[in-house]
């Protein structure tokens, strides 16, 4: 069990940086869940707005990405 | 194969003292990003000059054939519309035709069968005027034959009883006896 | 391939289970040789190499009838077409259409580079943050340069919110600058991204499908998460495309 303190402090970082994409994932669920609310008041509005659903969804989606960029660099680049 | 495995192994085993990841391995960056500008030129190429001007001549042509269709069709059924006008018209019209010969034959023979009671009438007419006058003729045959054998009685009847009589006389009396 | 070899050098190990999930990933020469210089041929070169051939297929040898009713080929085309014609349309605005073949290059290149990565045994090219990250950077530098070229300086009002207050401005100008920089970033990053994990997660799996017990749940969540990727490819792509589209307004018309 020996090993380095930086190692250990690598890992455990990554591991904290997942965090980041399951918050991602609860925005990115928290948009099309919004979505569906509005579209099922209001269908014939729906179709136009698909596009900037998942614009919303890619914006949402990207801070959990770079969450996800940190993860890995810190696994395997730091 | 064996040698391969190892080269391959040997390789990964690299990478992975390099990065542990092939993606942040950064000795191959320069042969993706030169084989993708390669592939992305090609494929603009392929695509500017074949086959987007292919597919949007075939679909504005599509466009095009099928606003033309519309308009056919626009015109096919303004002409069934005016056919049909036409078509009710020519039976409305055949209608009062209908009626007007049916009328007009009704007339006719309406006429007619008036015409031929008529003729039936006077026929019967004179039928029954000829027949009268045949009764009467045999009426007025009968009288005088009646006449005549009472004539002829009476002279046989005077000639029996042993007298006798000019025939004027007798033929007087019987007369003026028949009258009676 | 090297999967394949580390699985056996596990089973002869008996050390149970040995994952490998960036094994796919690696880039190595076709013909021999470890080295990688810039002009090898690679198993990058094969896949970006079928891609094209794919996207020929499709949209020059499917289209070759010039059907006015269409083929199932041809028809797919058209779709493609479509769709990637509408979304210009709809997002960046008619004035746009003529950026259409670069448009429609990148979400051909992208899509079939997407599915054809989820053939087994294949290799995705759009997993690697060298491809994305040219990919966006094309976009990026596309943006900018247009955006200066056609509007001048104005085309720095994007960063001035003029319709936020005053005192604001220079922050939200700091936060607007940061955002843009990072759109390269983020939109390369998503879609490596997303391809590196998706098909990490189906290795993992795959790895867990040696043990007998829980084989029939691996293959199971296999066959789940492979349609999943499909559906991610797909998803990407778009994504992908349409976020180009949303870049390319900022271009075409700044303000906002």
């Amino acid at each position: 069990m020996e090993g380095n303190i930086a190692e250990l402090g690598k890992f455990i970082g990554a591991g904290l940086a997942g965090i980041g994409s399951g918050a991602a994932a609860i925005g990115v669920g928290h948009v099309a869940g919004n979505f569906l609310a509005g579209a099922l008041r209001n269908p014939s509005a729906a179709a136009s707005q698909t596009a900037t659903l998942f614009i919303g969804m890619a914006f949402a989606e990207a801070l959990g990405i770079f969450s996800f960029l940190v993860a890995l660099l810190l696994m395997f680049a730091v | 194969m064996a040698t391969e495995t190892q080269e391959l192994s040997q390789h990964a085993a690299e990478v992975q003292q390099a990065a542990g990841m092939p993606q942040l391995d950064f000795s191959t960056w320069g042969n993706q990003i030169f084989w993708l500008i390669v592939t992305l030129v090609v494929i603009y190429l392929i695509l500017s000059r074949v086959a987007l001007p292919r597919v949007g001549a075939v679909l504005a042509d599509r466009a095009g054939t099928i606003a033309n269709d519309i308009a056919a069709a626009e015109e096919l059924k303004q002409k069934a519309q005016e056919a049909e006008a036409a078509y009710d018209k020519a039976l409305a019209d055949a209608r009062v035709e209908a009626a007007r010969i049916v009328a007009e034959t009704k007339a006719e023979i309406q006429k007619e069968i008036d015409a031929a009671t008529a003729k039936a009438d006077t026929e019967i007419a004179a039928k029954v005027a000829e027949g009268e006058k045949a009764i009467a003729e045999i009426r007025a045959g009968a009288v005088e034959a009646a006449e005549t054998v009472a004539k002829d009685t009476t002279a046989a009847v005077i000639a029996a009883m042993g007298f006798t009589a000019p025939e004027a006389e007798i033929d007087s009396a019987v007369s003026t006896r028949l009258k009676g | 391939m090297a999967t394949e070899a580390h699985g056996a050098d596990a089973a002869h190990e008996g050390s149970g289970l040995v994952f490998h999930p960036m094994d796919q990933f690696i880039v190595k020469p076709l013909f021999g040789g470890t080295d990688v210089h810039w002009y090898t041929i690679t198993n990058v070169t094969l896949w970006m190499a079928i891609a094209v051939l794919a996207i020929v297929a499709l949209m020059v040898l499917g289209t070759s009838g010039r059907n006015r009713v269409p083929s199932r080929v041809q028809s797919i085309a058209e779709m493609a077409y479509g769709f990637v014609y509408k979304m210009i349309e709809d997002v960046t605005g008619k004035d746009a259409i003529r950026f259409f073949p670069y448009v429609f290059t990148l979400f051909m290149f992208v899509v079939f580079s997407n599915t054809l990565g989820l053939i087994p045994m294949s290799f995705t090219t759009t997993s690697h943050f060298a491809v994305t990250i040219v990919l966006a950077l094309a976009v990026f530098l596309t943006v900018t340069v247009l955006g200066f070229a056609l509007n001048g300086a104005k085309f720095l009002g994007l960063f001035w919110v003029t319709s936020a207050p005053l005192a604001i401005r220079p922050l939200l100008a700091v936060i607007e600058l940061i955002s843009y920089f990072v759109r390269p970033v983020s939109h390369s990053i998503r879609l490596a991204g997303n391809m590196m994990a998706g098909h990490a997660v189906m290795k993992v799996f795959a790895g867990f499908a040696a043990i007998a017990a829980v084989s029939p749940l691996s293959v199971i969540a296999i066959v789940g998460m492979y349609g999943l990727e499909f559906l991610v490819a797909f998803i990407q792509a778009y994504v992908f495309t349409i976020l180009t589209c949303v870049y390319l307004k900022d271009a075409l018309h700044p303000s906002h």
